[in-house]
């Protein structure tokens, strides 16, 4: 098969894969119960990692940020700089690449496994829809849980970045804050909650479908986690950049 | 007088009609039984330019065990998926109790997988549940409460001799243990139709015997209909020459064909690059002169 035409049958798999995990949810059985088990193993699980890399991309922010920011006598807006920046671009995106690493390798792993060792099939013959019993519940759980680790890790990279302008650059911390809450708009928050809705979808698909395509034993089991989290990756990049237009000019946000 | 006398013929007219209901019930029930469980009419598969199976037709009778041998790649296990819907033809027909279901839909299909049961080559357990919740996972899914659900699996374990294991996880499961789980799993819910994929490959003799034992109980005791995908002959021997039976004491025994009754509920078909090349008894089987055929029951298939 020529790269393009590889490329748009894998397309084609995949939004026929969000078809049906979103078409099932409207018919019994339901399975509750599993969905609420991912959004833990998804969020709460995720949480730490999240959390870490907000506080220091914050951190690292301001770090960077502050000297050229005194140069210019501006370095009371070095609130807003940090948090505009995590807000808008580096919560979600960092977050999401947090998340495919982590839990997009744990999907496509989980799943390649289970098809390799034939229990999907097994899984089909007694009966149950795997889209509907493993899909569904995974992909839900990651676009409801991405935009909750997004907001920590924006609150969280906040805190970095007023922390680091105290420690280092003897900044006042209200001084900070103040700039924080001048820079930020609703539709800053609004486009920053979006943007994880579309990642966790894309993560969700990307490893779901790699995983049960996988083909050539426990070799084919590793094989599709790579490509599960590079591509999840990539797409998220690329994705990133036109969800991020497309908010410029329905929420009217970062125009000149 | 009158009354009673003209009220007489119509309530026999009642019973006669009643019993000729029943008649007719048990006459319907009969051509029922002739209705074969599986058919598969001229069936051809492939893989890109790899022809799987090329023409495949034969039918597997209500209450029949089907052996099919082949070698490793010949077609056999795609056979199985297909009646479970779990590939599709390119072309023909197949059938599971009279019902086209070549063009099911997966939705479709999910009923028609209600009444089969599948034994998968290593088992194919679900890692993450325990024995107890692996044999009782057909029937968590349709939500049946959690007392049955216990009666069920406990029945289906003492079925399979491995009542004990109930708490284990599949890790901890020897590999005929875990067949046997399998078998267990496979058959919850009483399916009429139980499919067999290389159940003994790989086992030690003993623990292959049992599984053989299993399929001929489920052959003699229940009324199931199988297909058992092998390719070693102990196997062959075993399902195609001895029977179950109930002695005095209730227990389960295994006799010989030969005295008593010669089995007719167990025929053979072969594979052999996606065509059957063989179909019939076992003794028919081990009479021909296909150079092939020979060679492969002598153990030296090449």
């Amino acid at each position: 098969m020529n790269p393009l035409k590889n490329f748009l049958f894998q397309l084609q798999e995949i939004s026929l894969l969000i078809w049906r995990a979103f078409a099932g949810l409207f018919r019994r059985p339901r399975y509750i119960g599993e969905t609420i088990r991912q959004m833990d193993l998804i969020g709460v699980g995720s949480l730490p990692i999240v959390l870490l890399t907000g506080f220091f991309t914050g951190g690292v922010l301001i770090l960077q940020t502050y000297p050229t920011l005194a140069y210019y006598g501006g370095q009371s807006e070095a609130g807003r700089a940090v948090a505009t920046s995590l807000i808008r671009e580096l919560g979600p995106v960092l977050s999401a690449l947090m998340v495919s690493g982590r839990i997009g390798s744990a999907i496509s792993a989980e799943l390649g496994s289970m098809v390799v060792s034939q229990q999907i099939d097994a899984m089909r013959a007694l009966g149950t829809d795997p889209i509907r019993k493993l899909v569904a519940p995974r992909m839900i759980a990651l676009i409801f849980m991405l935009p909750l680790l997004t907001v920590a890790a924006d609150i969280f990279g906040i805190i970095g970045g007023s922390v680091v302008a105290s420690v280092i650059f003897n900044q006042e911390t209200n001084v900070f804050i103040t700039s924080v809450r001048a820079g930020i708009t609703a539709e800053d928050i609004i486009g920053g909650i979006i943007k994880p809705l579309f990642f966790g979808l894309i993560i969700g698909s990307i490893s779901c479908y790699k995983g049960l395509s996988t083909t050539g034993g426990t070799v084919g089991v590793g094989r599709s986690t790579t490509n599960a989290v590079v591509l999840a990756s990539i797409w998220v990049i690329v994705f990133d950049f036109f969800i991020s237009k497309g908010l410029q000019t329905v929420l009217d946000i970062g125009r000149i | 007088m009158l009354s009673s006398e003209l009220e007489q013929p119509e309530v026999i007219d009642a019973e006669t009609e009643l019993a000729a209901t029943a008649d007719i019930q048990e006459a319907v029930d009969e051509p029922d039984r002739i209705l074969p469980a599986i058919e598969f009419r001229d069936v051809h598969l492939s893989f890109d330019d790899l022809k799987i199976l090329n023409g495949v037709s034969f039918t597997v009778r209500r209450g029949e065990t089907k052996i099919i041998l082949g070698r490793s790649g010949g077609g056999k296990s795609t056979t199985i998926r297909l009646i479970l819907g779990l590939l599709k033809p390119d072309s023909g027909q197949i059938l599971v109790d009279g019902e086209d279901i070549t063009h099911y839909t997966e939705q479709e299909m999910m009923r028609v997988r209600q009444k089969m049961g599948m034994v998968f080559q290593e088992g194919a357990l679900f890692d993450s549940l325990s024995v107890y919740e692996n044999v009782a996972y057909r029937l968590h899914e349709q939500g049946v409460d959690e007392e049955t659900v216990e009666k069920e699996v406990r029945r289906m374990l003492r079925f399979v001799d491995l009542e004990e294991a109930i708490d284990k996880m599949p890790s901890e499961l020897s590999g005929g243990m875990r067949r046997r789980v399998g078998i267990a799993r496979a058959l919850v819910g009483d399916p009429t139709i139980v499919m067999f994929d290389e159940p003994t490959a790989g086992l030690d003799p003993p623990t292959a015997r049992t599984i053989c034992e299993l399929a001929i109980k489920l052959r003699d005791l229940e009324d199931v209909s199988s297909i058992f995908v092998t390719h070693e002959m102990n196997n062959l021997e075993y399902l195609s020459s001895e029977y179950a039976t109930v002695n005095d004491s209730g227990e389960v025994v295994y006799e010989m064909e030969g005295k008593y009754l010669c089995l007719i509920n167990t025929e053979v078909i072969m594979f052999r690059d996606g065509k059957i090349i063989f179909s019939g008894k076992d003794e028919q089987l081990k009479k021909t002169e296909d150079p092939y055929i020979r060679k492969f029951i002598r153990g030296k298939s090449d």
